[in-house]
């Protein structure tokens, strides 16, 4: 009996117990019908191959283990960052369950989502009905300033009118006529995350911006910061450099203080994010940046439309990302950047030097969304390493070319491969046949880690596996830090890791770096 | 272990006429029908084991707008019965959330070569575009199948688990299944289990149990010698290795377990599973079905177990035993024998730190009712439970475990639960990840009592002293007591000075 009481033995080394192996071989052997042995090795082997490669990468239908989730998500994550904001998803309830449980998983935080819970008769009737009393419960249990409201792919199929039914809610008494429900669509059959992000700040901006004429531009800057995992880290830490600069700015869309909220003894359902106010007097801003292009296309388009000047960054990383942001910022404010930050930006240069020798050469394997895999992208030509493969599930061509310019402009993007609407699996075929040091991706690079023995650096979303990462900012120069800090600890952790056998590899096993 | 206590009935009566009071009108009472209070069994005589009653309205459509934590078909197909047989490649047929949603969210651990013989932690999914909406999708599945063959040629068989837009599109899912199956002699199994199918999970459940009938069994000549102790071990779904503390029990009483369903399942245990002579079910919500139709048309029997806790466990084994007849019921005496010191051990040094704390649940499957007594083994106390996707049946099964005034809540909204939470203040909350945050920020420890926190195994013997270690590093941990910032109590602070 391998169990105790004194010291229970959770599942990692109860398995490994000998009465388990046992068992599992035992289960194996009479049960399973497993393949033979030589056939698994013999197959295993050829998935490593060049042909297998070929034929992966040929694939025209199938996707495995893709990088990119569906549109509502970014529509629900996009809601969180406003002003006690209830998100509103129409369609099956089976949805709002899984986003929920998504973002939690990410954050360790609430998400607090509701749904309009269609069923077939909704599927054979339409979902107004469900839209009528769903607005009304929602108005009255949870005391939201504004409800959101998103799609899923079974309101979309069946051809809901979102205006239209909103409209009849409001008739039927569900909301008051002045009650604020922005909506976006977001089929979970066309674009990603990213796009339901773009929809849903658009469908924000719209609410209230349409129909309001601009009065005379203020020198405002508003800032969106995109679809971001680490939006608690970095949305506070770009907030103090701008603060250090003393420039006038506003963040539309901010879900750092919803996604970290104290523990005291009371939840909040909601906490923190741009204010109904705000967002009306956005209108009137000079400008608007966006942090992530391929997150807010059409907002900034939206913006633009409005009157605004409007620009973009790609997840502005590392230091000369950095430095465009704040020189930007500067420029369009009018603000001098500060001699502190000027130091920051050298203790972090400082740090690249000091560090220099493990990282040059280094080659990597990025994937993630479009924006941050150019970011990284770019991050990792500056410590001298080589960005091998560049990966986005949901990248577009236009995407491809960017990402093209971006390597070609540095010696260290010179073998670089850029690989749009590619999945992690194809990915595994690539690691095989054209190995790398380093995988820079989200918890779901762990398989690939295994697989391939590629140590993974946890960036972006979701992270599932390690707590509080996203706690801790990328952008800017301490995010810059904290970058370099991850990856070198990661290539430290595997040197030690392959080295430290007693006896057979003393040898680089060093307590000096 | 019966541990003696009542809960207060009229106190949870109020509670449940203080939240509806906050509803609009209609969702007041349709809501109304869902909370209760267990009542004392009129009827004792009939079954000793039944301590009370707990009559609520269940599996009907939820409230729209309000916070279910309900999830849906493909949720109780593919996450739950499909998704971990492990040597069949399940396609999330539709866009491209729900298979992401669902990757390797579930803990059905298994021993296999993933992507070579193995597939539970990978996402396979069509990927629907607009086209494929406005077109149809059956091409691209067949194509997305012919290109499985290629390059997962050790997969044993494909399921196609069909989220929304399936259905409503009216794609011929069956015609493709069949047409695939044919061309590369392997299992093609279409379910549909689109995510706007009935109320819940529920349903997912069943249409995936439908297809085991439809498409699996009896398709095969199979090779098999079945032995007087064959069982299957059905509905357990290996969270954290739950299936294989259970297993390596079974076996230590002299059976064998034909097929592990469906955690660590292969597709050949499934295939197997008619020719056992018992059907052993942990989670009956999801497994009945099955169970049901093996028995009219195989002729084997079915019996319920519960392995949370020693007293159930040891209950369980002799009923199992019973079956068998003598021979086996000397062993599992012995087996039950052997583990009493453990037990003890475990109770003696739990039981301290826990008895009379509060645990108020709310799960799906079989756990809201099948938990109650391991917490009780530990001196813990039951103040209300609720099932996210019960049917009136579960809730009959509920009445065997609870005691007179728990407060049973069924498709509770998260509104209702916080409510209820803030009132009782709980010494315990065991529910999923949707539910974690929200009340540990209100001070409340909590258990995911899903996924088990990441850890487990629960079931068996080896499960429970992690159970309880688990229990006793949630409630008695010395971040509880770390909430209140001390200078918000400046004045006792000077005092003491």
């Amino acid at each position: 009996m391998p169990q105790s009481a004194e010291k229970a033995l959770d599942h990692a080394p109860l398995f490994c117990e000998p009465e388990y192996r046992q068992m599992l071989a035992e289960k194996k052997l009479n049960f399973e019908c497993p393949h033979p042995d030589q056939v698994v090795s013999d197959q295993r082997e050829f998935t490593k191959s060049w042909k297998y490669r070929e034929k992966n990468l040929a694939r025209q239908a199938l996707v495995v283990n893709p990088a990119k989730a569906c549109q509502p998500l970014g529509a629900v994550f996009a809601a969180a960052g406003f002003e006690r904001t209830m998100s509103f998803v129409h369609g099956s309830q089976g949805c709002v369950a899984y986003y929920r449980s998504h973002l939690s998983r990410h954050f360790k935080e609430p998400s607090s989502v509701v749904s309009s819970s269609m069923t077939e008769d909704a599927a054979v009737f339409g979902g107004l009905k469900n839209m009528v009393d769903g607005l009304a419960n929602t108005y009255k249990l949870y005391n939201p300033k504004m409800i959101a409201v998103s799609t899923t792919c079974m309101a979309e199929v069946i051809g809901d009118d979102l205006h239209g039914f909103i409209e009849n809610a409001k008739s039927e008494g569900s909301v008051p006529r002045d009650f604020d429900v922005p909506f976006a669509h977001t089929p979970a059959f066309v674009g990603s995350h990213v796009d339901g992000y773009d929809s849903m700040v658009k469908g924000v901006l719209e609410n209230f911006w349409k129909g309001t004429a601009r009065t005379e531009a203020t020198a405002t800057i508003n800032i969106i910061p995109g679809f971001d995992g680490f939006c608690v880290g970095n949305n506070r830490e770009l907030k103090r450099l701008l603060d250090l600069m003393q420039v006038n700015y506003m963040f539309i869309q901010d879900a750092s203080d919803q996604f970290d909220t104290p523990s005291d003894g009371n939840f909040r359902m909601y906490d923190g994010g741009t204010s109904i106010n705000d967002v009306k007097a956005a209108l009137n801003a000079e400008w608007t940046l966006s942090l992530q292009y391929y997150n807010t296309r059409k907002t900034l388009d939206y913006c633009r439309d409005v009157g605004q000047a409007a620009t973009s960054f790609h997840y502005p990383l590392g230091v000369e990302a950095t430095d465009e942001l704040l020189m930007v910022i500067s420029e369009i404010s009018g603000r001098e950047i500060p001699e502190a930050i000027r130091l920051e930006r050298g203790r972090l240069i400082d740090a690249m030097a000091d560090s220099q020798a493990w990282l040059y050469g280094k080659k990597y394997a990025i994937y993630g969304d479009p924006d941050f895999v150019y970011a990284m992208a770019r991050f990792i030509m500056e410590t001298g390493g080589e960005p091998t493969h560049c990966l986005a599930t949901n990248g577009t061509s236009a995407w491809e070319d960017e990402m093209k310019e971006l390597l070609a402009s540095s010696p260290f993007g010179k073998n670089a491969q850029v690989w749009p609407g590619k999945d992690l699996w194809a990915l595994r075929s690539l690691l095989f046949t054209e190995p790398v040091d380093l995988l820079i991706g989200n918890s779901y690079g762990k398989y690939l880690e295994r697989d391939t023995g590629t140590p993974l650096v946890r960036l972006m979303f979701p992270i599932f596996d390690r707590h509080h990462h996203h706690r801790f900012p990328l952008m800017g120069y301490q995010g810059g830090l904290r970058l370099l800090t991850a990856i070198l600890d990661k290539i430290f952790d595997n040197l030690d890791r392959e080295t430290m056998h007693a006896g057979v590899t003393d040898y680089s096993y060093d307590l000096t770096r | 272990m019966s541990l003696k206590y009542d809960n207060d009935s009229d106190f949870h009566a109020k509670l449940i006429a203080d939240v509806l009071s906050q509803y609009p009108g209609k969702a007041a009472k349709r809501r109304s029908k869902h909370l209760s209070v267990a009542t004392s069994e009129k009827d004792a005589g009939e079954d000793p084991n039944t301590i009370s009653e707990c009559e609520v309205k269940s599996n009907i459509k939820s409230v729209p707008g309000v916070m279910t934590i309900r999830g849906c078909a493909y949720a109780g197909s593919k996450g739950v019965v499909w998704g971990p047989i492990k040597d069949m490649v399940h396609i999330s047929h539709g866009p491209v959330g729900c298979g992401q949603y669902s990757w390797s969210q579930r803990r059905n651990y298994y021993v296999g070569l993933t992507g070579i013989d193995t597939f539970v932690t990978m996402q396979f999914t069509s990927d629907f575009q607009e086209k494929d909406i406005v077109f149809g999708g059956d091409k691209k599945l067949e194509k997305v199948i012919d290109e499985i063959a290629e390059l997962f040629p050790l997969s044993n068989g494909i399921s196609l688990q069909s989220e929304c837009p399936i259905g409503l599109i009216g794609d011929d899912i069956e015609a493709v299944a069949r047409k695939k199956a044919k061309e590369h002699t392997t299992t093609v199994v279409p379910v549909r289990c689109e995510g706007f199918r009935g109320v819940s999970q529920s349903l997912g459940h069943h249409i995936a149990n439908d297809a085991i009938r439809d498409w699996v069994f009896d398709k095969k000549d199979l090779k098999f010698e079945p032995g007087p102790y064959d069982v299957n071990v059905i509905g357990d779904y290996n969270i954290g290795g739950d299936a294989w503390a259970s297993r390596i029990l079974l076996e230590e009483i002299g059976l064998r377990v034909v097929g592990n369903w469906s955690g660590d399942a292969t597709l050949a245990e499934v295939e197997r599973a008619p020719r056992a002579t018992l059907n052993l079910i942990h989670c009956y919500r999801s497994m009945n079905y099955i169970s049901r139709h093996m028995e009219e048309k195989y002729g084997i029997p079915w019996m319920e177990y519960n392995f949370f806790g020693p007293f159930q466990i040891e209950a369980s084994l002799r009923n199992i035993a019973k079956h068998f007849g003598p021979e086996i019921e000397d062993r599992t005496e012995k087996v039950i024998a052997k583990y009493r010191p453990f037990v003890s051990a475990v109770v003696d040094k739990y039981w301290p730190r826990l008895s009379g704390k509060r645990v108020m649940l709310y799960i799906g499957g079989l756990r809201p009712r099948h938990v109650i007594t391991a917490y009780e083994d530990l001196g813990m106390e039951i103040v209300g439970t609720g099932y996210e996707f019960g049917h009136g049946d579960d809730y009959q099964r509920t009445g065997h475990y609870v005691k007179e005034g728990t407060l049973i809540y069924d498709d509770v909204t998260s509104y209702e639960l916080e409510k209820f939470i803030e009132r009782i203040r709980p010494d315990l909350v065991g529910s999923g990840i949707k539910e974690k945050y929200p009340v540990q920020k209100m001070g409340i420890p909590f258990r995911q009592m899903h996924s088990w926190d990441y850890s487990g195994p629960y079931h068996g013997y080896d499960g429970f002293s992690i159970f309880a270690r688990d229990m006793d590093m949630a409630i008695n941990n010395p971040v509880w007591g770390l909430y209140d910032a001390p200078w918000n109590d400046r004045a006792s602070a000077v005092a003491v000075a």
